[in-house]
């Protein structure tokens, strides 16, 4: 397969970057030498190099055209580019390296600058935030890598429960759940988690997921849509592009009605997701299970009674 | 001319002085010696560790080492701890019980972490080995009561079964019954983990009262002060002891029944459990706690007068684990009070507030290191710190073996000076020579990598989160720290160029955990390529990495060696790189 070459990665050969007079090394050179005992003085070099290792979305606006000309035009999978994430690509929404070109910092360098947020980072806010953290997406600002908050902690306040950053402060979760339990009890502002369990029919194995980072029932249904996805994604063929069959699996479950949503509640029976309030379904649910639609049926009566009941 | 041996011991003399020999790193040693030691050595190995285990297969163990008693394995990475990695990764135990339950019919003790456990894999353990005795589960998960009951009813000879931090499915509360009552052999029971209602109290005590040996119990949250002094009146032979509900309705009689219970306890040197506490209810521990080495009180909600008034008590503390509820002052009462301390762990009550709850700040830490010489352990979660305080820290306590700063708010500069904390690290590194585990936080540059390299030279395991510029700061690690074996990174600046250019390092390692950083898809594939004993797997829940192009940087990496090629169980988020270049999924 040939990248496009704005598209390399260096470090592959110390010989070719010793000889660097070109920015663009190509991709497949030969036999590098990755223990080259030379490294270090090529990469104590690198800062004086002006290297331009092309992110996705920092490309010249014309080749970013040619492309997607090129994607669009063969829909041929050798290129590398699937059809799937091409809206990624134009967009830059995925990782928000569109960012990367127009940033205070966009000269392209790799190095971090000590005392920012550098576009990066920016970028990187998404994939901090994991599917389960979807809320924390939107909050990009609030989230905590920027040193401005160390400065000022009494200027403008992120919220009392800021937006968390997945697997920080590095707590066991066993930890995080009896201190929820705690606080649960004794204070208003709960700050701990609420995992549950999610299982799918027909899928292997059970994922988590907590309630307490999402405001709404439509932040858990796209959150638990990504998790869908990841039962079937990526389904690579043993070239490693991506098989045509996994996209069409993933848009049926997205937009299709196979599958309903359920919880159990607190006291033990199987309940539609969504007909209580979100805090009354956050309080009482145990867990989820994503059950195929005919197994459902039953369950909508019950759900209604119940309600009536409590109210 | 005759060849003359080297030596003439009878290969049963040579046995018997390797019996002698219990250290899984000595035993490699002596085993590479030449090939008769290698031979011997193997035929008489009761004990093995393995600390990946994908890092080989189960019938590789089996044919090396035929008559193994006991067996450790690990599996998720750790940072798996912090939900880190996805559910579903991998970890599965099942292989190995399958295999072994043909291979060990002797096997007499599993020890697990972070390891997928079933319920069908304990019912196999208590059918496959006549003779099992030990099993410990450290923050696995997968199973439910129903597993724990095949365990209890199928051992017949257990002495150990430890649940420590495992998640375990609530079915039924009734499966301590399962023990039958011909069962006395039990030493340590650990179900600290399981939730509200699994458990039958009954049961429990008429299992802690048939079982005249046993030495360790650790209570779960259900199990509510007036209950403990029964049991520990049933046990007064117990070395170590976890509360469930540090708490009851107020009655008469409570305080006093406790207090004479514990005072029953003579042996007793290690405290935990603690949830809830009401501290009216703790004078009755003062009877233990001149013996008390241990004291874990990390789940207690108690506040620092009451933590000072406790730990003033206890002369003897070697270890204490705690919430910063403790507080700066509370540390200095410490570190007057318990000159033998060695380990101190401080959590944070509040770790998602935005402002700190209590007063506890880089000082606390400093009078510990002042007053406790003896100070090896260390795990401390705080808000500020200082360069200052972590030079006095490591000039105070140059016997570190292992110190994990958290400073909560990633890239917190020294308060005092707004620098960087390169200097304060860099002076751990340097002056506690026998460091073996390094956690970082707080605004670090490639700076500290530098003295990380330079002079953690015993480093074994180093764990970075949202620190350094640049590839440099990786490389300074992995082409300096000699005895490096696990590296976790998280969200830091680090991409290609440092990986590739020591990737021999890398199988000198057990495991490399990235995430959040910038190592290309491209990178991955050809480390995958060049490095054949290598196990390259990208992690990622969003897309598949060979949708993107290979500049793209991957979610997350875990890299680690191994000698059973890639692993055939990965979820479909996960990707290996292998020798031909191919994406095995």
């Amino acid at each position: 397969m040939s990248t496009p070459l704005e598209h390399d990665y260096i470090g592959l050969s110390e010989a070719s970057s010793r000889e660097r007079s070109s920015e663009k090394i190509p991709c497949s050179s030969s036999t590098p030498s990755i223990e080259d005992k030379t490294s270090t003085d090529t990469l104590l070099n690198l800062k004086e190099t002006e290297l331009r290792l092309a992110l996705p979305g920092s490309l010249s606006p014309d080749r970013k055209l040619s492309l997607l000309r090129t994607a669009l035009d063969s829909n041929d999978k050798s290129n590398g580019f699937a059809v799937y994430p091409l809206k990624n690509l134009v967009s830059g929404a995925k990782r928000g390296f569109s960012d990367a070109i127009d940033g205070p910092n966009g000269n392209g360098k790799w190095v971090f600058p000590m005392n920012g947020i550098s576009d990066v980072d920016l970028a990187k806010a998404p994939v901090l935030a994991s599917p389960r953290a979807v809320p924390a997406m939107k909050e990009v600002a609030a989230v905590p890598l920027s040193p401005k908050s160390t400065q000022d902690k009494k200027n403008p306040v992120p919220p009392a429960s800021k937006a968390q950053v997945v697997g920080w402060p590095p707590i066991r979760s066993f930890r995080k759940n009896t201190m929820a339990s705690n606080s649960a009890k004794n204070s208003d502002d709960v700050a701990g988690c609420h995992y549950v369990k999610v299982s799918m029919d027909g899928a292997p194995y059970l994922r988590k997921v907590d309630l307490n980072t999402y405001k709404n029932y439509v932040e858990l249904s796209s959150a638990l849509e990504k998790m869908l996805s990841c039962f079937t994604i990526g389904q690579c063929s043993s070239s490693g592009f991506p098989l045509r069959d996994g996209l069409s699996r993933l848009m049926d479950l997205l937009h299709g009605s196979e599958y309903v949503l359920t919880y159990e509640d607190k006291d033990g029976d199987w309940m539609l997701v969504g007909d209580v309030p979100w805090e009354m379904f956050t309080e009482s649910c145990k867990r989820l299970r994503i059950m195929n639609g005919s197994e459902a049926i039953g369950l909508a009566p019950r759900a209604m009674e119940k309600c009536k009941n409590q109210n | 001319m005759q060849k003359k041996r080297a030596y003439s011991f009878p290969d049963e003399v040579l046995e018997h002085v390797f019996s002698f020999i219990q250290s899984g790193k000595d035993r490699n040693a002596v085993s590479m010696v030449c090939k008769s030691w290698y031979e011997i050595e193997r035929w008489c190995r009761r004990k093995v560790f393995i600390g990946n285990c994908y890092a080989v297969s189960p019938k590789m163990v089996i044919k090396r080492f035929p008559e193994v008693r006991s067996i450790e394995l690990k599996g998720k990475p750790h940072f798996a701890d912090f939900n880190l990695v996805p559910d579903g990764w991998g970890g599965y135990v099942l292989p190995w019980i399958v295999e072994m339950a043909g291979a060990y019919p002797w096997l007499e003790e599993i020890r697990l972490k972070r390891m997928v456990v079933t319920d069908e894999s304990l019912e196999l353990i208590a059918k496959s080995f006549k003779n099992f005795k030990v099993l410990v589960l450290f923050s696995c998960e997968g199973f439910s009561t129903d597993g724990l009951a095949a365990i209890a009813a199928g051992c017949k000879n257990l002495r150990e079964l430890d649940l420590r931090e495992s998640e375990v499915d609530d079915l039924s509360g009734h499966w301590l019954t399962h023990f039958p009552e011909t069962c006395t052999s039990l030493v340590s029971l650990n179900i600290s983990c399981l939730g509200s209602d699994e458990v039958s109290f009954s049961a429990l005590e008429r299992l802690v009262g048939r079982c005249p040996n046993l030495r360790s119990l650790r209570l779960n949250r259900a199990v509510s002060l007036d209950k403990i002094a029964n049991i520990l009146c049933l046990a007064p032979q117990l070395v170590d002891f976890g509360t469930g509900n540090y708490t009851t309705e107020l009655q008469p009689d409570v305080l006093s029944n406790l207090t004479a219970a514990f005072s029953s306890c003579k042996e007793l040197k290690s405290l935990s459990g603690f949830w809830d506490v009401v501290p009216a209810y703790l004078p009755a521990l003062y009877p233990v706690c001149s013996r008390l080495t241990s004291l874990n009180l990390s789940y207690a909600t108690i506040h620092s007068p009451e933590i000072i008034k406790l730990v003033s008590h206890c002369p003897s503390l070697q270890r204490l684990l705690v919430l910063d509820y403790i507080e700066d002052s509370g540390l200095e009462a410490l570190a007057s009070s318990c000159k033998d301390l060695q380990e101190l762990r401080v959590f944070p009550s509040d770790p998602f507030g935005v402002e700190p709850n209590v007063s506890l700040t880089e000082k606390g830490l400093v009078s510990v290191s002042l007053g406790c010489p003896k100070l090896q352990s260390v795990l401390y979660f705080c808000r500020q710190m200082t360069n200052a305080a972590l030079v006095t820290i490591a000039q105070n306590c140059p016997n570190f073996t292992r110190f994990r700063l958290c400073i909560i708010e990633p890239k917190t500069a020294d308060y005092l000076t707004r620098e960087p904390l390169d200097v304060g690290f860099g002076a751990i590194v340097e002056h506690c020579k026998d460091l073996r585990r390094l956690s970082l936080s707080g605004l670090l540059t490639d700076r500290v990598f530098e003295y990380i390299g330079t002079y953690a030279k015993k480093l074994e395991m180093l764990s970075v989160a949202f620190a350094g510029d640049s590839d440099l700061g990786l490389h300074h690690v992995l082409s300096g720290c000699e005895s490096l074996r696990k590296l976790e990174i998280r969200d830091c600046p680090f991409g290609d160029k440092a990986i590739l250019a020591n990737a021999a390092k890398l199988e000198t390692m057990r495991s490399l955990w990235m995430s959040s950083c910038t190592v290309s898809f491209g990178a991955c594939k050809l480390l995958g390529q060049k490095m054949h004993r290598l196990n390259v797997e990208v992690i990622d829940e969003t897309e598949p990495p060979c949708s993107r192009p290979e500049s793209c940087p991957v979610d997350k990496l875990y890299v680690y060696r191994s000698i059973s090629g890639p692993r055939s169980d990965m979820p479909p988020f996960v990707w290996t790189m292998d020798e031909e270049g191919t994406i095995l999924h």
